[in-house]
């Protein structure tokens, strides 16, 4: 009880650290330092599964990604600095996050005793679908459709940043080159810690059908673990125009569709699995996933392309 | 004998937590940044091992105990290289090495 | 046991929580650097003593995740950060 006092207590602080702060640097670390916090209120809530997520995806990925975004504003930053917002829009934005919050305290606090839940339905019927973890049950057979939609909003964002290129750099390698060190400590930290991350993520995928992990999780691990390695010069972008490249973004959600549209013809409708073979074709869903998600997470780490590959 | 594990896991754990008792003392008293990051990597790490340890007395499988070591492991390479990094970063002209 | 872990896990929490206060308040970029590294270590420890606390093995898979996204995060906040134009780490 005490723990849990303790840790909701750092987590506000952070949280109101994180808004206070001046520069954008210290509030993306901020950002990050907010994630990993909630990750272990996420386990406290005996919710492992979210927790991975959040660690991996909310705080890991999502902070790199927007301290890119700080780098690349840091000129703008200075000579915005003069130009606050004035006290009527702070006085607004207040009153609407404190309304926010509100709300969501009063919804909280109004439950029911016990809350209304699918959770045992959800658990009874797992025997049909093959899997173990009733997540993974309820993110690729009872909801697949909201994971199917998931990984087309990625690959749209994706396009929203390519969609910022330079007309010179289109189609163009994306970041910027990383000299790599061959004595240098960054090189030898790639070379151990990349091996093992990257089995670690396939772990965490493979683990996903009967313990908390899946395919979102272990696919952040194994981007993170290849921008690791481009971040040591070990590895470059590939050119954004290459043809496997984009047929690696698009295989998952293509896969997904297809095995979805089979549906009509193997069970009742749009991504219905005929009991037999529900585990395998979930299966062969979640492998090409993986792959799209972690190279789409990867590329829009990387950014909007910059250079063009040397001739 | 799991009584005697227990406490062996009480003394590792307690142990461990002493250290990140020292790291963070060193860290809110040290003069600079570097020593800062010294005490911080070093104790704290330490302080981990010291947990794994307690806790793999508590584990009956050997994959578990495994886990818990490579997760140490990782740890420490990862904070090794990074405190380099960060060290480097701070004070870019040293001596080298 | 359980009392005991779940004890040592809030007393690291605590030990992070003091070290965010002096690290967010540090000046430079380097001091806030380290808050990634802190709460990596310390995290990782609270981790693994709540999924013995709690029985919650997954909350081990949570830590080797942590351990290595602690890792990219720091390298990446090292390369973004001011003074890193001179790579050759």
């Amino acid at each position: 009880m005490v723990f849990d006092i303790g840790l909701a207590l750092l987590i506000v602080a952070v949280a109101v650290w994180t808004i206070a702060a001046r520069d954008t640097f210290a509030a993306v670390i901020g950002f990050v330092a907010f994630g990993l916090l909630l990750a272990l209120a996420w386990v406290r809530l005996a919710a492992p599964d979210v927790a991975l997520t959040e660690a991996a995806l909310g705080s890991g990925v999502t902070g790199v990604v927007l301290l890119g975004a700080s780098t690349r504003l840091r000129h703008a930053e200075i000579s915005a600095a003069d130009k606050k917002p004035g006290a009527m829009l702070r006085a607004a934005a207040a009153v609407l996050c404190t309304v926010v919050s509100a709300g969501l305290a009063a919804i909280v606090l109004v439950l029911p005793h016990p809350a209304p839940t699918l959770a045992p339905q959800a658990a009874a019927n797992m025997a049909a679908t093959g899997l173990g973890n009733p997540v993974t049950a309820v993110l690729m057979a009872y909801r697949a459709i909201d994971t199917l939609l998931e990984t087309v909003v990625l690959l749209l964002a994706l396009l929203g940043l390519w969609s910022l290129t330079p007309d010179p750099f289109w189609g163009g390698l994306p970041g910027r080159r990383h000299h790599d060190d061959p004595d240098g400590v960054l090189t030898f930290a790639a070379q151990l810690l990349v091996p093992v991350g990257i089995l670690v993520g396939i772990h965490i995928f493979w683990v996903g059908s009967v313990a908390p992990g899946g395919e979102f999780q272990g696919a952040t691990i194994l981007a993170a673990m290849w921008i690791l390695a481009a971040m040591a010069g070990l590895v470059d972008a590939p050119p954004v125009s290459r043809r496997w490249l984009r047929l690696i973004l698009v295989a998952g959600p293509a896969v997904f569709f297809t095995i979805g549209l089979a549906g009509f013809a193997m069970a009742d409708g749009f991504l219905a699995y005929p009991e037999s073979h529900a585990k395998l074709l979930i299966v062969m869903i979640e492998v090409p996933v993986t792959l799209s998600i972690a190279a789409t997470l990867a590329l829009l780490v990387a950014g909007p392309p910059e250079r063009m590959p040397q001739q | 004998m799991s009584l005697a594990l227990d406490l062996l896991t009480i003394l590792a754990v307690s142990a461990g937590v002493f250290f990140f008792l020292a790291g963070t003392v060193g860290l809110l008293r040290f003069p600079d940044a570097l020593s800062r990051l010294h005490a911080l990597t070093k104790a704290d790490n330490l302080g981990l091992g010291l947990v794994v340890l307690g806790l793999v007395f508590q584990e009956e499988r050997l994959f578990a105990a495994l886990k818990l070591i490579t997760v140490w492991l990782l740890t420490l390479l990862a904070g090794a290289t990074v405190t380099r990094l960060i060290a480097r970063n701070a004070r870019p002209a040293g001596p080298r090495g | 046991m359980a009392e005991f872990l779940l004890a040592a896990a809030g007393f690291v929490l605590g030990m992070v929580a003091l070290g965010l206060v002096r690290i967010l308040w540090g000046p430079g970029d380097a001091d806030r650097i380290m808050a990634a590294q802190l709460l990596g270590t310390g995290g990782i420890a609270t981790l693994l003593l709540l999924a013995e606390a709690m029985h919650v093995p997954a909350a081990v898979d949570v830590a080797l995740t942590l351990a290595l996204l602690a890792a990219f995060v720091s390298v990446a906040f090292v390369k973004g950060s001011a003074g890193s134009e001179a790579d050759g780490a």
